[in-house]
């Protein structure tokens, strides 16, 4: 651009805070009502949650009469649920590949180091996660069924965003094909996943996968559990990416057809880049629903963060602390979730003022 | 429909719409459907099979055999040694009823909350904007085991918290006041309720339609039939009592008691609900141009006049797809009751499924529960967007 943009001028912050807060003599009364309610509902919880907490000690210091939440309870159950029933000894695996998959979070979100070489490296990580947990790599073997915790939520996030993508991808061209059968059948798949609650898409993963496979075929529980996650968000996702490719005009498609590229390579080189760019806050909105919804395996008996948080208060030791589990699990899913959301704001504005220049 | 009496050209006839439909590759994508329907039919037998083998006859039989179990609440008699048929009935009308509640009264929190996002004041703002940062980022399984824990932490009835002495919060439910009817009051009421409804819906309708909106005349109906209807009460000498609940010893007797899974289910579920609803106010209200509020001043109508007769009529256009697409998503959440101990059609589907092996037709009816609704939703939708934002698209 050739001119200067400003950026239009703002009153000073005091200002605003001071016409936002005590503008007028409603506006004052507002603030003083909503700050009184917030001081009545909040007094109870920061007494319970910090004043009259129980740090450290154990299960029979927290009992006492008049004690607030016993934090010591998740001290001493972190590592179980952080990783369930794993081995103990062996916890380093799943640490590791919680460790692994964060970096490669992080190295992802940069928009610096988008390119297709990041594909190859998120399908050799989920491999090498899956091998280091099964320990394929390095004996002892550790049976799925001990797998659990956060890795599981990660884990089952991520490969289930990466299976869909091509799913979903198919399913929105086909949902928007010329051919008729193909269309049908794109459309029914999509309507009847986002139609019926994803409770039921698991019981389906859990309870008639093993009934329709050849007698003596099995598949692993966690592994029905992925496929009913994946298959669940390729309709959201082929949703949200056909969203995108209607962004694109259709007059683009005729005119790269007129200049000789074929569907697939119209599709690749000219539909794609433009309709996935639109896309990608949603898709980061999709994956934290991916996050959230994947609590949903504590329902189907797989121990993910959730689960194995409201297990760890099943201890007889450390009976039934099941409010003080549940907010560190709100905790750390708020963590990961918050930051998403942020990034996916900042990356719209991101993407917005790229289009703009 | 009447196009062979009409002059001029035909249309393309059947066979022709058909290879328009089909598109190009017509075999390969016979191929496809076949190959679709052969996996469906593999599965299908292998199902068949594995039930065979359990000692199983597939199919919806089992539905009228005798279901030994109980269920929790419900909202018609049922008794262990019902049918399975009315089993699942009973779960149905429990979805149903959280799900009707549910979104009556995330409707009026989140309508609230939204309105105290724009409300101009900041502190109230940032309060809002942080409840529905918490809520959202955090998954709703949790958040009803959370509900469901605090419920099971509360005291017994008999140190129950109570409020105004009409509300009792205890861990063997929450008492709250119910209204009773006596004698011909229905017959009263009845007509007073329709006409109410009658009323709000045609205003809805002015709204949504962005048509005139006839407040006095809208307002009168409702006025009028309320009035007819107290005077006929007290004329007649019958009356809707209030029953309030109270402490008696061990346990709270009377009003409107809701078990706790209830209460977990449906609190959690608006609390979630009222989040999204929030926004969905706050988006739709902020779409409507600052042009559209400037106009409007300038042409000299009063803030609620701007309001009512420029900014909500275009508002809602945004609003009701929306609100009505978490009115179905509370619905599908509502399967999460399983999670917690509430027997709706989830849980009862599923206790069935357990007793009786019958897993595949629990799953049948499960989705077609869900299905049916949201497809018969999402045609209605599509309905109100062909007649609504289409016809406001053109008329700008």
């Amino acid at each position: 651009m050739s001119h200067i943009e400003l950026p239009p001028p703002t009153a000073p912050d005091w200002h605003r805070w001071r016409s936002g807060l005590f503008g007028g003599w409603g506006n004052s009364l507002i603030t003083l009502a909503a700050l009184g309610a917030f001081v009545w509902l909040l007094q109870p919880f920061l007494r319970w949650a910090i004043f009259d907490a129980v740090w450290t000690g154990t299960a029979g210091e927290c009992a006492v009469d008049g004690a607030g939440a016993c934090w010591a309870f998740i001290g001493a159950k972190l590592r179980f649920i952080l990783f369930a029933f794993y081995p103990p000894d062996l916890q380093w695996r799943p640490a590791l590949v919680v460790v692994v998959v964060i970096a490669l979070l992080v190295l992802s979100a940069l928009p610096r180091f988008w390119s297709f070489r990041l594909v190859p490296l998120w399908i050799a990580a989920l491999v090498f996660s899956w091998l280091l947990m099964a320990g394929t790599l390095t004996p002892p073997q550790v049976s799925t069924n001990n797998w659990g915790g956060l890795p599981i939520t990660l884990v089952v996030s991520i490969a289930g965003l990466a299976f869909a993508f091509p799913i979903a991808l198919l399913l929105a061209l086909a949902r928007q094909s010329s051919m008729g059968i193909v269309r049908t059948l794109a459309i029914a798949f999509i309507e009847t996943l986002r139609g019926v609650p994803m409770i039921a898409v698991l019981y389906v993963a859990m309870l008639i996968v093993p009934l329709a496979l050849p007698s003596g075929a099995a598949i692993d529980k966690l592994l029905r559990a992925q496929i009913g996650v994946t298959l669940f968000f390729s309709a959201y996702l082929a949703e949200v990416i056909r969203a995108g490719l209607q962004v694109v005009p259709w007059g683009q498609r005729e005119a790269a057809l007129s200049l000789g590229l074929g569907y697939i390579q119209t599709i690749r080189l000219v539909v794609l880049p433009q309709a996935l760019r639109a896309v990608i806050p949603a898709i980061v909105n999709l994956s934290i629903g991916i996050v959230l919804n994947t609590s949903l395996l504590a329902v189907i008996g797989i121990y993910d963060l959730l689960n194995a948080a409201r297990t760890s208060a099943t201890d007889p030791t450390w009976l039934g602390f099941y409010t003080e589990a549940y907010v560190f699990a709100a905790v750390v899913y708020f963590a990961i979730c918050f930051t998403g959301s942020r990034y996916s704001i900042w990356l719209e504005k991101r993407l917005n003022d790229a289009a703009r220049h | 429909m009447t196009s062979t009496l009409q002059p001029g050209p035909q249309g393309p006839g059947f066979p022709s719409r058909l290879r328009t439909w089909l598109g190009p590759l017509p075999f390969q994508q016979l191929l496809l459907f076949a190959g679709v329907l052969a996996i469906f039919a593999l599965f299908g037998s292998n199902t068949a099979d594995s039930m065979q083998r359990m000692g199983l006859t597939p199919g919806f039989g089992f539905l009228f055999h005798q279901a030994n179990f109980e269920i929790g609440e419900t909202v018609f008699p049922y008794a262990a040694g019902d049918t399975y048929a009315r089993a699942l009935a009973a779960g149905l009308a429990n979805t149903v009823k959280v799900a009707m509640v549910g979104c009556v009264l995330a409707t009026v929190l989140g309508v609230a909350l939204g309105i105290a996002r724009l409300s101009g004041n900041l502190l109230l703002a940032t309060f809002v904007h942080a409840y529905v940062e918490l809520l959202r980022n955090t998954p709703l399984l949790l958040q009803l085991f959370l509900w469901s824990a605090i419920i099971h932490a509360l005291p017994p009835p008999r140190g129950a918290y109570a409020f105004l002495d009409s509300v009792y919060l205890s861990n063997r439910g929450v008492y709250v006041p119910s209204v009773s009817l006596h004698g011909l009051s229905w017959a009263i009421w009845l007509p007073a309720i329709l006409l109410t409804a009658y009323a709000s819906l045609s205003l809805a309708r002015r709204l949504l339609t962005g048509a005139a909106f006839y407040m006095p005349k809208a307002a009168v109906t409702v006025l009028g039939s309320l009035i007819v209807c107290s005077f006929a009460l007290t004329s007649f000498g019958l009356a809707a009592t209030v029953d309030l609940p109270a402490k008696g010893g061990f346990n709270i007797k009377g009003g409107l008691s809701l078990t706790p899974e209830f209460f977990a289910l449906l609190i959690g579920l608006v609390v979630n609900a009222s989040a999204s609803i929030s926004e969905i106010v706050r988006s739709g209200i902020q779409s409507v141009k600052s042009g559209q509020w400037e106009a409007a001043r300038a042409l000299g109508l009063s803030p609620a006049q701007i309001l009512r007769l420029v900014v909500l009529p275009q508002a809602l256009r945004v609003i009701t797809p929306l609100m009505i697409s978490s009115f179905l998503d509370l619905t599908k959440n509502s399967s999460l009751a399983v999670a917690i101990g509430y027997p709706d059609i989830v849980s009862v589907a599923n206790t069935t499924a357990n007793t009786t092996g019958q897993a595949l037709e629990a799953i049948c009816i499960i989705a077609a529960v869900y299905l049916t609704l949201s497809l018969s939703v999402s045609a209605l939708m599509n309905l109100y967007n062909r007649r609504v934002v289409l016809r406001g698209e053109l008329r700008r």
